[in-house]
């Protein structure tokens, strides 16, 4: 990091012109640009302008048919806080994150730790584990509705088979039942990716500390839960932030499984938002449903990327 | 010699081997039930295996009218290439520019991007869908294009500075020395360096844009811009149950998509938490 001050076109070119003329100067104050300026644009445009334009849409009135009305002040606050389904769908939500990432994360550890060891054709397995990651999701979620399905399904024909159940389950009907379901396909999509990142930790560990446990006579548990699990920890914090994001964020699951049905039995917050804006036609208040949903994610983004800076310098 | 086979190898081989059963075991049935004849699907209780295995589905699904296979395996292919396409051509010389040098809003990029890595389309769907409308952009290629393409950017620009930052400035400064611009140096000395990291780069790019579901359903309506995962669930409605189609245009999918992801498999962690788990 000694000379990252100087750029090796300064380097290369000093011998030849060291004659620093304004528009020299000007141009080395606009080259930052001309090199990041259209990833810039492109971030602007696409992530920071909806931003505003959702504050905004949430703030305006908006007419069904998409026309806006003018400021409104937090109406669509209001009428959004004045849905009954409100307080439910939050808890749905809230049960959602952290159950399904509670669960990826601890099935995780243990397939991390499978992935890990040494056997013959672990490669493949690693492959195997990559399938539902590298998959569309929605593709995954609308196999597991025809598998669950009562009358065809395969999963109530594997139970009956093995005599778990006497009779066919019709697992997406109910709303407890089909929640619980989705929220397994949820862990099913989020395991390969967490896995990988806990698998990354381990690989990271150095062999030492494990031959000096063993020394001291350290047993497989105690070794774990004493060396492994602690040194996991940025990498645990790290697989649970990605992890809380994307789960809140889950859409194709639910959509392609119950549409968050019956009614809004099943619907999660993000959704609900998608059901207000494209099919009640009440953008304003989808909005206003997003925004709540948008400040929560920019909460854990910034708890992230404070973590993650701080982790950085501990690691330097 | 030989080391003897010893148990624990064997018990970690079979809980490796059943983990890989259980995640591959559901494409599976995925495959079987694509090869069944359509009243096979449904005559309850079903069947594991074909009673009769129709491999003609997989050539009869490229003739259904609704959805079209091909116009939206095309279109898929149109708007996944092209959104990789600009998310390198905009976070090449951003990734290359941030690794070498150190300039006035750096960290504030660098943050921006971190920021933005944790934000997914769904997020702020209604934002750009009004955003669109505004700009008269619905039901268009070029929305699904610029959408996808930024919300991989980060991404993108994570991992290839990553891969600029390793290169040693000695490779460079001797292109310099031979006469060579900073263009040149870039797209003959570093590019070529860095090719493992944009070629994972362009493959999750591709594969995120493939896979997007939300986005496509929201910004486009018409037919003949109907990306795969738009068309697919159209063989199933209230009207016909197609479900060994379904499954037959879903492998097609995903087939491929797997191949090209395992080759990236070990470049993957370090880009998707941003360098903090290598």
């Amino acid at each position: 990091m000694r000379d990252a001050r100087t750029t090796p076109l300064e380097t290369a070119a000093s011998g030849v012109a060291p004659r620093s003329v304004w528009w020299r100067t000007a141009g080395r104050a606009l080259t930052p640009l001309a090199w990041v300026g259209p990833a810039v644009a492109l971030i602007l445009g696409v992530v920071l302008w909806p931003a505003v334009e959702m504050v905004r849409t949430s703030l305006t009135r908006v007419s069904s048919s998409g026309l806006s009305g003018g400021f409104t002040g937090f109406r669509n606050y209001a009428e959004l806080f004045g849905e009954n389904d409100l307080v439910p769908v939050l808890w749905r939500t809230a049960l959602w994150v952290v159950g399904v990432v509670a669960v990826t994360l601890a099935v995780s550890l243990a397939l991390a730790q499978v992935l890990n060891a040494r056997f013959p054709g672990r490669r493949l397995v690693r492959w195997a584990v990559i399938v539902p990651w590298a998959a569309s999701v929605l593709m995954t979620a609308l196999l597991w509705k025809w598998m669950l399905d009562d009358f065809y399904g395969v999963v109530n024909k594997l139970l009956m088979d093995t005599g778990v159940i006497e009779t066919p389950v019709n697992w997406l009907a109910h709303p407890e039942v089909a929640f619980a379901c989705m929220m397994a396909v949820s862990v099913f999509v989020s395991l390969p990716f967490t896995s990988f990142v806990i698998l990354a930790g381990l690989q990271t560990i150095p062999g030492e500390v494990y031959e000096a446990a063993r020394v001291d006579g350290a047993g497989h548990l105690r070794t774990y839960f004493q060396i492994t699990l602690p040194l996991l920890r940025p990498v645990l914090f790290v697989a649970s932030v990605i992890n809380v994001i994307n789960v809140f964020n889950s859409f194709p699951i639910i959509w392609a499984m119950t549409q968050g049905g019956p009614g809004r039995a099943t619907d999660t917050t993000t959704t609900l938002m998608y059901k207000l804006a494209f099919l009640n036609q009440d953008v304003g208040e989808s909005a206003a449903l997003a925004v709540v949903n948008f400040a929560l994610i920019l909460t854990l983004a910034l708890l992230y990327s404070w973590g993650a800076r701080r982790q950085g310098r501990a690691q330097a | 010699m030989r080391s003897p086979i010893r148990p624990r190898t064997v018990l970690l081989t079979a809980v490796g081997w059943l983990v890989a059963i259980a995640f591959v075991a559901p494409y599976l049935q995925m495959f079987l039930t694509a090869l069944k004849p359509a009243p096979e699907l449904m005559r309850p209780p079903p069947s594991y295996l074909p009673g009769t295995w129709e491999w003609a589905n997989f050539v009869n699904v490229w003739k259904v009218n609704d959805p079209r296979i091909w116009a939206a395996l095309r279109f898929s292919l149109q708007v996944s290439g092209a959104a990789t396409a600009l998310a390198l051509a905009v976070g090449l010389p951003a990734a290359y520019y941030t690794a070498r040098n150190r300039y006035r809003g750096r960290g504030v990029f660098l943050f921006v991007v971190l920021v933005t890595q944790m934000f997914a389309p769904t997020a702020l769907l209604v934002g750009i869908y009004r955003e669109l409308v505004a700009l008269d952009w619905t039901d268009t290629s070029q929305a699904l294009i610029v959408v996808n393409a930024a919300f991989n950017l980060p991404f993108c620009v994570w991992i290839l500075n990553a891969y600029f930052s390793s290169i040693p400035k000695e490779m460079e400064q001797a292109a310099y020395l031979d006469g060579a611009g900073r263009l040149t140096a870039f797209t003959r000395v570093m590019l070529p360096l860095a090719m493992p990291g944009v070629v994972t780069a362009a493959v999750y790019t591709f594969i995120g844009t493939w896979n997007e579901y939300i986005v496509a359903i929201t910004v486009t309506s018409s037919d003949d811009r109907m990306t795969l995962t738009r068309a697919i669930p159209g063989f199933v409605t209230q009207y016909h149950e197609q479900w060994q189609y379904l499954f037959a245009v879903s492998l097609i999918a995903i087939v491929p998509v797997v191949i090209l992801f395992a080759s990236i498999e070990r470049h993957l962690v370090g880009g998707l938490t941003a360098g903090s788990v290598k």
